[in-house]
């Protein structure tokens, strides 16, 4: 379990406590948090899951794996501190975790 | 105009075999889909990955998934509307009147909306400023690439399309390439020929820039890039190309009255009918208690639905359900002995 802090782009935060072995971007849809769209449902292959996260924890999670980067090239204003939700994996290592949302996903 | 038992909007896995199921029961039907070919999500998004959970198909791909369907309906000969898209829904009596984009009029009692998640559209440029020459000057795709020669063309993207036009273009074109990274997604093939062209300065190519602002009165002129710690740059260009891929959105379908559930539109789990009578929606689009995003509740939605539509298409008809493997009626439908 892992409380995560989900961040709007206008500011207003959202505060959840996600189960291990969800990813970022099931804890924001099932906590009908808006922001990440996740239209594909997971499969890394649509880029609207996309989030910032700051380097304290960027560096922390997991790296990206193949084609995570290829996605982000078609998201909205991506830059180094991007990932895509659905591809963190909740573990209590997370716990803590601040993640911004972009301005919108497409 | 065209009269038909059932409009189908898209012509994913779940159009597809909705479209059986209506042929197995006697109903025609014409497939409306905006993509330029058949198979929907399983075709844009992911025609080489296999798919695991097909019952009775341990492995295939989303190309042979589509190819399959394609085969088993294929006894129908059903009408495809490709490259257009389903903008306006209207009741007239018993029938919805349903227009297309490219100006098409179908006159049926029946649509089954089997969209997805929506139109697949091209991912457009955040910047403001870039909406004011969309479709003239800023552009997502190439119809006649003749518009360009001798022209300053700056193109947006990593992946094939952009390095494929790239190339292309550098022929007649003064081309700059802009990606937001070093590293490229296109085939390898198409990376190291950029970098030729690239060393040679017939490509000029900015990589870790991404678009800031275009810029020109009327025309036009400019655009700006920039990199991640704020430095910009100006670039001479006469047109501007984006090639991030394709979105989904729900488009005209948020239009039609229909009761929507963020981008998916609630439905009984009966006949899969939503809040207006005659208009069934299945698969990804759809949901209910319980809904699962698997293309196997798909095929079972639409099913249900084709037998929702029986009793508008016809009216006086009482629909009586047969097996396959032993209705002499179906098989004179499939054309078998």
């Amino acid at each position: 379990m892992a409380k995560i802090k989900y961040i709007e782009h206008n500011g207003k935060e959202h505060v959840v406590e996600v189960q291990n072995g969800l990813t970022v971007m099931e804890g924001a849809v099932q906590n009908d948090i808006p922001g990440i769209d996740a239209d594909c449902g997971g499969s890394m292959s649509c880029a609207t899951c996309h989030v910032y996260v700051k380097e304290d924890w960027y560096n922390k999670l997991p790296k990206k794996e193949m084609g995570e980067d290829d996605m982000l090239d078609q998201a909205y204003e991506p830059n180094s501190n991007s990932r895509l939700s659905c591809q963190i994996m909740v573990s209590d290592d997370l716990d803590g975790l601040s993640v911004h949302m972009p301005e919108k996903q497409v | 105009m065209i009269k038909t038992d059932v409009v189908i909007v898209g012509a994913g896995p779940t159009g597809l075999f909705c479209a059986h199921q209506l042929g197995i029961i006697g109903l025609n039907c014409e497939i409306v889909d905006n993509l330029d070919k058949i198979g929907g999500q399983c075709i844009e998004l992911y025609p080489d990955k296999p798919i695991y959970d097909i019952p009775a198909i341990p492995e295939c791909t989303g190309e042979e998934l589509t190819n399959n369907l394609l085969e088993q309906i294929k006894p129908f000969n059903y009408n495809f509307h490709l490259n257009d898209r389903v903008q306006e829904l209207k009741k007239e009596n018993n029938n919805w009147i349903v227009k297309t984009t490219n100006g098409k009029e179908f006159h049926a009692p029946n649509v089954v909306i089997a969209g997805g998640v929506g139109s697949f559209e091209p991912r457009k440029f955040p910047t403001k400023s870039a909406e004011k020459f969309d479709g003239t000057s800023v552009l997502y795709s190439i119809k006649d690439k003749s518009i360009f020669k001798d022209k300053s063309v700056a193109i947006f993207g990593g992946g094939d399309s952009a390095l494929d036009w790239a190339i292309e273009l550098s022929n007649t074109s003064k081309v700059s390439l802009i990606h937001r990274r070093d590293e490229f997604r296109g085939a390898s093939v198409s990376v190291q020929k950029i970098k030729e062209l690239s060393e040679k300065k017939i490509v000029n190519l900015f990589t870790k820039y991404s678009i800031k602002d275009v810029i020109g009165n009327g025309s036009l002129e400019e655009v700006e890039i920039k990199s991640e710690d704020g430095e910009s740059k100006i670039i001479k260009a006469d047109y501007v190309l984006g090639f991030f891929g394709l979105i989904m959105q729900l488009g005209p379908i948020a239009e039609w009255g229909l009761n929507l559930d963020k981008k998916t539109i609630p439905v009984n789990t009966e006949n899969f009918e939503t809040n207006k009578k005659g208009i069934f929606a299945i698969g990804d689009i759809c949901s209910y208690p319980g809904k699962l995003k698997l293309i196997l509740s798909g095929f079972h939605e639409g099913a249900l639905a084709a037998r929702g539509c029986f009793k508008y298409a016809r009216p006086n008809e009482k629909y009586r359900f047969e097996f396959t493997t032993a209705s002499n009626t179906i098989k004179d439908r499939l054309g078998v002995k």
